[in-house]
C-alpha cells in the first residue's frame, strides 16, 4: 500500500440501514417505555452524573434508536442510577432500567 | 323582496355554511365546480384524530343539506359585478344570479410535489403523496410499492411545501403533521412488521386528542419520529428510495432507505379563490390567502360589505375548525342580512 | 424511475445558448489535467461546425480558484472579470464561453450580483477604469462550453464515426454523468436541466447513443472543493467523497464516466489510481478501473478523432477498454510518443488498477 500523507477520511453519517438494532430490539421487549422519549431533555438538565462528566442520557436513547452501538457501550457506565431522570420525565420513560437493559444487550452481544 | 346569498365552493365550509343559513330561514343557492358536493373530503378515508370514515362526515353535511338548499353543480363563476347594496354573478354555463350575500367558501388545493425536485416525486417510483396514499386506502387496494413489494421500511416526509421559502410558502399547513401520525399508524395496522418513520421539523398536535395519537404511535405502533427535514432522495437499483436527512438530535447526518415514501403535502391557495378575490377586490395576505376584516373579532367578514369568508380561503384548515368557522359565518351573514 | 417526470423538468430548464461568434475563454488548470480537450473544443466548433471562435491572448485566470479558496476577496474577483468583459467588448464580441465549471459559476454569480445590486456594477467600472483605463460592456449571453456542444450534439452525431453502442454486443454504453457543481447548483435556472437532473450531459449521452446511469450518490460534490485539496493534509476529504460516488456507482457497472468540470475529471481519474494504491479496490471490471472523459474528449472520439491526439494516454485510468467496446482502433506503441514522434516515456503501471 503506497503512502500518499493523508488517508480517506471515515464518513461521520449514521447508516441506519447497515446499523445495529439487536439492543433496541432487547430494549423494545425488556423497557418499552423508551419508544415514547420526545428528546425534551428534560432528564439530562437534571442528570446527576451529567453535570460533571460528558454523559446525556437523551442522547444515549437517541443512539439507542439509531442502533449506534458503539458509544453506548461507554456511555452507560456514566450512569449513578440515582433516578432523578425518572422524576422529571414527561412520558414516564425509565431511565435506571433503561440503563441496566441496555447493559444486559451488550453484555450478550460479546 | 326575498334576501338570496350565493355560496361559492361546495366543501365541508360551503356545505355546512348552506344548511346553517337555510336552518336560520336565508334562501341558499350553493355554487359547485365539481359534479358532486364534497371537496376534498370526498378524498379522504379516514379522518383524524379517531380515524373515524371520511364518509360518515361527508353524509351527514349531505343529508343536512337535504333540499332546504339550492345546489347547483358543475358551475363556475365566470364574472363578479359589485351593486351599490347586491352582486351580479355571471356563470360559464350563461346563466346569471343576483344575490346579497356572498360567501367564499373554494377552498384550497394540494401543494404540487414535483415542485420539491429534490424528493424526486413523479420521477421515483416509490414517492407518492399523502393524498395519493390516502386515495389507495379508501380503494381497498393493496398497498405495494411500484415492483409489487410489500414495503417493509416507510417514510413520512413533513412539511412537503410548507414552511419553505423555496416553495413560496412560509407558512405551516397545520394539519400535515397530524395526518402523517394518523396514516403512520394506518401502515402499521396493514404492516405491523413494517418500520414506519416520520421525519419531521416540529410535530404540531395542535388539537384535542392529537398529542395522544402521536404517544400512541410511539407507545402502541413504535413509530419513529425523527427530527430533521429530508434535505434530498435518490432511487436504488431495486427502486427503493434512500434519503439524506440530519439527524437532529444526535447532529449527524443520516442516510437510510425506505421502499416507500410518502410526502405530506401542505395546503396552498386555490387559483379559483384568488381569480374571485380579484375580481373583488379582497384583500390578499402575504402567503397568498385571502385576509378578513379583522383576524381575531371579525374573521369571517371581509372589508367587502356583503362578501364573507369561510374555511380553508383563509389558510389551512381541519375539517372540524371548518365547520366551526362556516357556522360562524353564517350567523355573520344573516345578521348582515338583516341590516338590508 | 419515471423518464416523464425528468423530461417535464428538463422542459422547464432551458436556457439560451448563442450559436455563433464566441469569445471563450480557457481554464487555468485544464490543460495540465486534460490537455487536448480545449484545443479539440476549438477544432470541433472551427473546423467541423464552422463557427467564429476568439481567444484573447491577455486573458487571465477569472481568479475562481483564489476565491473559492479564501484568498481573493469578492471585489478584487468582480474586477478581474470586468477586465475578461473589456476583452470581449474590445475584440467586438458579446457572447462569452467558459471552458471552466468554477468560471462559469463565478461569471454568474458577478453577473446576478450586478443585477440586483446595479450600484456594485457602478463600483467595479470605476475599480477597473482606475486600475487599467478600461471599459466594457455586459455579454449577451454567458455558456459554458458543455452548453455549446449540447447545442450542437446532433451535428456531431450526423458528422460522427462512432455512437456509443459496444460494438460487440450492440448495446448501449452505460454511462455515470457528473456535473461540476458551480455549473446550476448556484443558479439551477442557469444550467440545461436545472439542478437536480441536469440535461447537459445526459443529452449528449443518450442523442449518442448511450444509456445513462441514475445512481443515488449522482447529486454528490466529486470531492474537489478546492481547499479540501488544495492543503495535503485535507485531501483525505476530497477522496473520501470520490469514494462515496464511486461506491454508489459501481453496482451499475458503469462503461465510463462523463463529466464537464476542470475539477471532477480530474478526481475521479487520479482519486480511482490512488484508491487502488491505498486501499487495493478497483471500481471497475476485471481489476479495471472505470475510464473518465471530458465531454471535449468524448465528442473527439465520436468523431473518430485519434485517441492519443485526444490526450486520452494521460489519463491515469487506462481507457483501452472503453476504446475496445466503442471498437475505435489505437496503436499501443504510439501511445507515450509525443506529437513530433519522440518517446515521452512510460509510467510506472499501478500496483492494483490494470494497466495497458
Ligand atoms: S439515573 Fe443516571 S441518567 Fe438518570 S439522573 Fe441519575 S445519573 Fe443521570
Ligand atoms: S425526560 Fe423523558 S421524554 Fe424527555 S428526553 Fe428524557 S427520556 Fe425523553
Ligand atoms: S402541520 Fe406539521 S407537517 Fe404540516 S406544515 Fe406544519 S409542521 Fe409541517
Amino acid at each position: 500500500m503506497k503512502e500518499f500523507g493523508y488517508t480517506v477520511h471515515k464518513e461521520r453519517l449514521i447508516d441506519y440501514d447497515r446499523n445495529d438494532k439487536r439492543v433496541l430490539n432487547h430494549l423494545k421487549k425488556h423497557e418499552p417505555s423508551v419508544l415514547t422519549c420526545i428528546a425534551c431533555g428534560s432528564c439530562t438538565a437534571t442528570c446527576s452524573a451529567g453535570q460533571l462528566v460528558d454523559f446525556n442520557i437523551r442522547l444515549v436513547q437517541t443512539l439507542l434508536r439509531r442502533g449506534e452501538i458503539e458509544p453506548l457501550k461507554k456511555e452507560v457506565r456514566k450512569c449513578m442510577l440515582c433516578g432523578k431522570c425518572i422524576l422529571i420525565c414527561p412520558r414516564g420513560v425509565n431511565m435506571r432500567n433503561l440503563i441496566l437493559a441496555i447493559q444486559t444487550a451488550i453484555d450478550k452481544l460479546q | 323582496m326575498t334576501r338570496t346569498t350565493v355560496i361559492i365552493g361546495g366543501g365541508v365550509a360551503g356545505m355546512t355554511a348552506a344548511s346553517r343559513l337555510a336552518d336560520l330561514g336565508e334562501q341558499v343557492i350553493l355554487l359547485e365546480r365539481e359534479e358532486q358536493v364534497g371537496g376534498h373530503l370526498r378524498n379522504w378515508d379516514r379522518l383524524f384524530p379517531n380515524r373515524r370514515p371520511g364518509y360518515e362526515v361527508l353524509n351527514y353535511l349531505t343529508e343536512e343539506l337535504g333540499s332546504k338548499v339550492d345546489i347547483r353543480c358543475l358551475q363556475t363563476v365566470t364574472t363578479i359585478f359589485s351593486g351599490e347594496r347586491d352582486f351580479q354573478l355571471q356563470l360559464a354555463s350563461g346563466k346569471s344570479l343576483r344575490c346579497d350575500a356572498l360567501l367564499l367558501a373554494t377552498g384550497f388545493d394540494l401543494f404540487d410535489a414535483r415542485r420539491k425536485e429534490e424528493y424526486g416525486y413523479a420521477i421515483y417510483d416509490n414517492v407518492i403523496t399523502s393524498a395519493e396514499l390516502e386515495e389507495l386506502f379508501r380503494s381497498g387496494a393493496p398497498i405495494t410499492t411500484r415492483q409489487g413489494k410489500v414495503p417493509k421500511r416507510v417514510g413520512f416526509v413533513h412539511c412537503v411545501g410548507s414552511r419553505d421559502e423555496k416553495a413560496g410558502n412560509l407558512y405551516c399547513s397545520k394539519v400535515c403533521c397530524v395526518t402523517g401520525v394518523k396514516q403512520a399508524i394506518e401502515i402499521k395496522e396493514l404492516f405491523p412488521e413494517a418500520e414506519v418513520f416520520g421525519f419531521y421539523m416540529d410535530l404540531r398536535m395542535f388539537d384535542r386528542h392529537f398529542e395522544e395519537m402521536y404517544y400512541e404511535a410511539q407507545q402502541k405502533w413504535d413509530i419513529n419520529f425523527l427530527r430533521g427535514r429530508v434535505s434530498e432522495c435518490a432511487e436504488n437499483q431495486d427502486q427503493s428510495i434512500v434519503l439524506k436527512i440530519e439527524d437532529t438530535l444526535t447532529s449527524r447526518p443520516l442516510k437510510m432507505t425506505v421502499d416507500l415514501l410518502v410526502l405530506l403535502v401542505g395546503f396552498v391557495p386555490s387559483p379559483e379563490t384568488l381569480r374571485l378575490a380579484a375580481m373583488l377586490d379582497l384583500p390578499v395576505g402575504e402567503d397568498r390567502f385571502l385576509e378578513p376584516a379583522d383576524e381575531h373579532t371579525k374573521s369571517t367578514l371581509t372589508v367587502k360589505p356583503g362578501v364573507f369568508l369561510a374555511g380553508a380561503v383563509k389558510g389551512p384548515f381541519s375539517i372540524s375548525n371548518a365547520i366551526a368557522d362556516a357556522g360562524t359565518a353564517a350567523l355573520q351573514i344573516h345578521a348582515y342580512l338583516k341590516t338590508l | 424511475m419515471i423518464i416523464e417526470g425528468k423530461k417535464r423538468l428538463w422542459q422547464e430548464y432551458q436556457k439560451e445558448i448563442a450559436d455563433d461568434r464566441y469569445f471563450y475563454v480557457r481554464s487555468c488548470v485544464r490543460q495540465n489535467f486534460f490537455p487536448a480537450s480545449e484545443k479539440v473544443f476549438l477544432r470541433i466548433l472551427k473546423e467541423e461546425l464552422g463557427k467564429d471562435v476568439y481567444e484573447n491572448a491577455a486573458h487571465t485566470t477569472c481568479s475562481g480558484i483564489g476565491y473559492h479558496s479564501d484568498v481573493v476577496p469578492f471585489e478584487t474577483a468582480m474586477t478581474v472579470i470586468a477586465r475578461q468583459f473589456s476583452l470581449m467588448t474590445e475584440s467586438g464580441y458579446e457572447h462569452f464561453v467558459t471552458s471552466c465549471i468554477t468560471s462559469f459559476g463565478l461569471y454568474s454569480e458577478v453577473l446576478e450580483t450586478w443585477k440586483h445590486f446595479p450600484d456594485v456594477l457602478q463600483k467595479v467600472r470605476g475599480y477597473l477604469k482606475e486600475a487599467t483605463g478600461r471599459t466594457f460592456e455586459l455579454p449577451k449571453n454567458v455558456a459554458h462550453a458543455s452548453d455549446v456542444i449540447f447545442r450542437f450534439r446532433n451535428e456531431i452525431a450526423s458528422r460522427g464515426t462512432h455512437r456509443l453502442v459496444n460494438h460487440l454486443t450492440g448495446k448501449p454504453l452505460r454511462v455515470v454523468e457528473h456535473i461540476g457543481c458551480h455549473y446550476s447548483k448556484m443558479f439551477p435556472s442557469k444550467g440545461v436541466g436545472g439542478a437536480e437532473y441536469p440535461y447537459v450531459l445526459v443529452g449528449m449521452i443518450e442523442d449518442w447513443g448511450g444509456e445513462v446511469i441514475d445512481y443515488p450518490e449522482r447529486r454528490h460534490c466529486c470531492g474537489f472543493g478546492f481547499r479540501q485539496y488544495i492543503v495535503r493534509a485535507n485531501r483525505g476529504y476530497s477522496i473520501a467523497n470520490s469514494k462515496k460516488k464511486f461506491e454508489s456507482m459501481k453496482p451499475y457497472q458503469p462503461d465510463f464516466i462523463l463529466t464537464n468540470c476542470p475539477g471532477c475529471p480530474m478526481f475521479f481519474d487520479r482519486w480511482q489510481y490512488a484508491l487502488s494504491e491505498m486501499e487495493g479496490v478497483t471500481y471497475g471490471q476485471n481489476g479495471e478501473g472505470i475510464p473518465v472523459l471530458t465531454y471535449e474528449e468524448l465528442s473527439g472520439l465520436i468523431l473518430g478523432y485519434d485517441p492519443w491526439d485526444l490526450g486520452l494516454q494521460v489519463h491515469q485510468v487506462p481507457v483501452e477498454p472503453l476504446l475496445d467496446k466503442l471498437g475505435i482502433p489505437y496503436d499501443p506503441e504510439t501511445k507515450f510518443a509525443g506529437k513530433d514522434g519522440q518517446d515521452l516515456g512510460r509510467p510506472d503501471a499501478p500496483t492494483h488498477m490494470k494497466f495497458f
